[in-house]
């Protein structure tokens, strides 16, 4: 952490977005986490996904439960809304938030405690509801506030700090996702904003609960030798499945991607993901297959990453619910409120 | 591209813009640090160390230094007030008599004649004195200054100033001789000095050659600009008429005008021939000029002038409109105007004169009657005669005849012992970290954001009631405290270990400026290629990209856009692993004492 302000100067010929804003127009708060977080270059992705597709700062709603991971919202968006949750409980929140407005980009930061412990309920079921959300998890191993013991995500044979080894099986948090039926599934590394930024921008635009686990090395407790999450190991073991281009709804997709390796994917407000396979074994649509796609590479102990598992035909929250499109409020203003109010309680009686 | 060499004296240099426009290489911002730990004397030190004279310098230096200033890229800002910083370290500086250096009683027998007593001869002096040298200094006018005392007014720059650092020099033993107009170089080589150094100056004014030149000459009301303001200087000049025109708009013409509202004009126009933003004078100076109401008009070539029974009545002029053809700018005339004037200036240029000098005893001059002179040695073709100041390339500016005066005292040195004069130490860089705790650095880091202090000037209904009242007043000492803080410590530089770095990019992520990178580069790939890959491309070619040897877990490699870096230091504090460090980079440029002591070494050695 560091105790000077970010200076309030920035690069003369600093480009702004449709907007009229510049990347450090999305910043927020200095960050209080150890200096090397991995959670810090999370957020840089964040604020450059958020500033490469024009969001209005205001339009987005940061919701974070407990952890390092949950005190990031407070470092970029800071014209955003938000609400720090109870330990675990920043799915039913995020849940909640969403079925009263609809008209918000809702940005879920968690981590491997928050989410795959304590929150592992609300977790499976904001998946199982399908709550149009992007969904993070900065996923370190350990639980680094209360200074390094092994998480759920810890891996077999990963060697804490202090010289202990861990013996109980991991939760795969992308495995887990799938399964339950979740949308969008990829993982990324804190490491790799050319990979993850367009993962973002993908998540934020997709219909649905988008969930990215990306791999976060705590500097300060997990990244030593014999850490399976430190720096260096994820590096050496990392394995991109998949290329993922976002492009945005204006552009047009360029046919120059080889054949049989490219598979472009329209989101449902028209912009389009374009996954370049790097590993031709890999078909990211079929659910199936990723899960046996997963096993493998997990056996060999693989980092695989990229846009794992995407299902742009899902119906969200609100299409599952059939929760009327028009606010009461408009109702107030152009018509009968009574019969509008008789009409909403009945599709609940 | 390969990885950037930055152990290269210039490398770190470079970077800290102020000091490598500057001439003399003053350490700008280790001076203002001083004067914000209120170390007054000290930083007067400081620059006397490198520009000799820091209370002339600090209200009358051409400042190549501000518009170099870091400050002025990052976010639109103006430059750091660096000149203004300089006179507060001679207004606040405590006695330094104890901390000039100490003159040897015993000489080193070597005997060194100056002519002209301006700046550039009392730098040599100053820098040979303490060696022991025997130096004599000839003045053909009766005081010291040369052009400074002459041509620079006093409401911009009092004696008193001009003689207290003159004096400083003078009395380490110099013997100067006023009167004493040297007439003869033969006859100064046959005194049989050890060297002589020509520190005469540009003193010939350009005259204007157009129709009713020698009529209006007659009246007595054509005066040349730089002759004219040493006659205001001297005294023999106390009045000028109502309505007068300065041709010419360089920094002479702004004090010829600004001098004719002192002696009692009121209406004073300064008439130039190009337009606005192609000027010569300083743009503060115009300012100055401005600010006392001087109607500047532009475009007009002085075509006559018109005399009428004896008496001057004025000038007509062409009025031009400058046009651009095939790339080349163009002009053609409008109009023709007169203009009525009871006296004009002329402040056209200057120009150095050689009558003295004997064209057939080896001093080599060139087709414009310019002897031709070293820019590295300031030797001319004869051996042992230097020459330095406007003396030497016609007029530059006082910053450069300091430098040409310290480059002359050490082939004077060279040259008197026997050795190459070419043959000079490099420039060299020293670093050392200025990391004192977890947080804490040695330099003030936090950016601030206020916005460039004016000086403030005596009211203007004030200032024209004498000569001599000093328009600037100097920082007050609210101002200067803000003035110090927004100098960004350029010289504190990041230095990165590529060994280090794990690739976390907290570094780039918290960079306010975007300035730092890491792509992977091929050896062969151009630079050209590479500013245009970074985060945000780097455009400015006269700024450095830094780039890193390959970093060991991906191979790539960190690259820095030095353009933008604003020296914060929060990359060093980002870093995980200590892969940057803030580094105070310290640029030696070598002294005449520094190559007496290496040559003291290599006798040692030998």
């Amino acid at each position: 952490m560091s105790y000077i302000r970010k200076p309030v100067a920035h690069h003369s010929n600093l480009p702004v977005n449709a907007l009229g804003l510049t990347e450090r127009d999305y910043e927020g708060g200095m960050s209080t986490l150890c200096a090397g977080c991995g959670h810090d270059s999370i957020t840089a992705a964040l604020i450059q996904a958020c500033w490469g597709l024009d969001i209005e700062p205001h339009k987005v709603a940061k919701m974070s439960g407990i952890g390092c991971s949950s005190k990031t919202p407070a470092y970029f968006l800071r014209e955003a809304h938000g609400i720090n949750a109870v330990h675990g409980r920043m799915p039913s929140i995020a849940t909640g938030a969403n079925a009263a407005n609809r008209n918000l980009y809702y940005i879920g930061v968690s981590g491997d405690g928050d989410s795959l412990s304590i929150g592992f309920g609300q977790f499976a079921h904001a998946i199982r509801r399908n709550v149009n959300m992007l969904y993070l998890i900065e996923n370190n191993g350990v639980y680094g506030l209360t200074k390094g013991q092994f998480s759920a995500s810890a891996d077999v044979g990963s060697r804490s700090k202090g010289g202990d080894i861990n013996e109980q099986p991991p939760i795969d948090p992308v495995l887990t996702a799938i399964s339950l039926g979740c949308t969008f599934v990829a993982r990324g590394f804190s490491g790799d904003k050319e990979q993850l930024v367009p993962l973002i921008k993908a998540g934020l635009q997709h219909r649905g609960f988008a969930m990215i686990d990306v791999i976060s090395p705590c500097v300060a407790f997990n990244n030593h030798e014999g850490s399976t999450k430190s720096y260096a190991h994820t590096r050496q073991f990392y394995h991109p499945a998949i290329h993922t281009d976002f492009i945005e709804p204006r552009a047009e997709i360029r046919a120059e991607y080889e054949r049989g390796k490219t598979m472009p994917i329209e989101l449902h407000d028209g912009s389009t993901i374009v996954l370049r396979k790097v590993d031709v074994d890999h078909d990211p649509t079929n659910r199936a297959a990723a899960i046996g796609y997963l096993e493998r590479h997990r056996e060999a102990e693989e980092i695989v990453t990229g846009l794992l598992y995407v299902e742009e035909e899902g119906r969200d929250l609100h299409a599952i619910n059939r929760t009327a499109t028009d606010s009461l409020v408009e109702a107030r203003v152009h018509g009968n409120q009574q019969a509008v109010l008789e009409e909403v309680q009945t599709q609940y009686r | 591209m390969k990885p950037t060499d930055t152990y290269h004296p210039d490398y770190f240099h470079k970077v800290v813009d102020c000091q490598w426009a500057c001439p003399a290489h003053t350490d700008v911002p280790g001076y203002i640090r001083l004067i914000a730990q209120e170390r007054y004397t000290d930083a007067y030190m400081l620059n006397r160390e490198s520009n000799v004279f820091p209370g002339i310098l600090g209200r009358v230096c051409d400042r190549p230094c501000e518009p170099a200033c870091r400050r002025g890229r990052v976010d639109e800002q103006k430059p750091v007030a660096i000149c203004r910083l300089k006179r507060v370290t001679y207004d606040y500086k405590d006695d330094i008599s104890a901390r000039l250096p100490n003159i040897p009683e015993e000489k080193n027998g070597k005997r060194i004649a100056c002519v002209g007593a301006g700046c550039a001869s009392l730098t040599v002096a100053n820098d040979l004195m303490p060696l022991g040298y025997q130096v004599t200094i000839f003045e053909k006018l009766d005081v010291t200054g040369g052009l400074i005392r002459s041509n620079i007014p006093r409401f911009r720059l009092p004696p008193e100033v001009l003689d207290e650092e003159f004096d400083n020099i003078l009395d380490m033993g110099v013997d100067l001789r006023l009167n004493t107009p040297v007439t003869s170089m033969q006859a100064l080589l046959d005194e049989g000095y050890d060297a002589v150094f020509v520190g005469s100056g540009a003193p010939r004014g350009k005259d204007l050659r157009c129709a009713g030149r020698d009529e209006a000459g007659a009246t007595g009301r054509v005066h040349v600009g730089i002759d004219w303001l040493g006659s205001v200087a001297f005294g023999h000049t106390e009045s000028i008429g109502k309505r007068v025109l300065i041709i010419g708009a360089g920094n002479t013409a702004m004090d010829c005008c600004r001098t004719s509202l002192r002696l009692g004009a009121r209406d004073v126009k300064v008439v130039a021939r190009k337009p606005r933003d192609q000027l010569k004078a300083s743009p503060w100076e115009l300012e100055d000029a401005l600010e006392e109401d001087v109607d500047l008009i532009t475009c007009h070539s002085p075509k006559a002038f018109v005399v009428e029974d004896g008496a001057l009545k004025g000038m007509t002029f062409e009025v031009l409109e400058y046009f651009e053809e095939d790339g080349r700018q163009k002009r053609r005339v409008l109009d023709e105007v007169f203009m009525p004037a009871d006296d004009v200036v002329l402040a056209i240029g200057q120009e150095n004169a050689f009558p003295w000098i004997e064209r057939d005893i080896g001093i080599e001059f060139d087709e414009h009657d310019v002897p031709v002179v070293s820019r590295t040695t300031y030797q001319s073709t004869l051996p042992g005669v230097f020459f330095g100041g406007d003396a030497a390339f016609g007029p530059e500016n006082i910053i450069w005849a300091v430098r040409h005066g310290h480059e002359a005292a050490i082939s004077i040195h060279k040259h008197v012992h026997g050795e190459n004069v070419a043959d000079r130490l490099p420039n060299a860089v020293d670093v050392h970290t200025s990391k004192m705790g977890l947080h804490e650095w040695g330099y003030s880091n936090q950016y601030d954001p206020h916005e460039r202090r004016a000086v403030p000037h005596v009211d203007v209904q004030q200032r024209f009631k004498g000569i001599d009242i000093e328009v600037e007043l100097g920082f007050r000492e609210d101002d200067w405290r803000v003035e110090v803080e927004r100098c960004l410590n350029c010289d504190i530089q990041t230095i990165f270990f590529a060994e280090k770095c794990i690739e976390c990019d907290a570094c780039m992520d918290i960079c306010p400026t975007q300035c730092l990178t890491i792509i992977p580069i091929d050896d062969e790939e151009p630079e050209e290629s590479v500013r245009q890959r970074l985060r945000v491309p780097a455009q400015n070619p006269d700024q450095a990209v830094f780039v890193s040897a390959k970093l060991p877990q991906t191979r790539r490699h960190m690259v820095k856009d030095e353009d933008q870096c604003i020296h914060c230091g929060l990359c060093a504090e980002r870093c995980p692993t200590a892969a940057w460090d803030m580094k105070h980079a310290q640029i030696f440029v070598p002294t005449v004492e520094d190559e007496e002591a290496a040559a003291q070494q290599r006798q040692e050695s030998a």
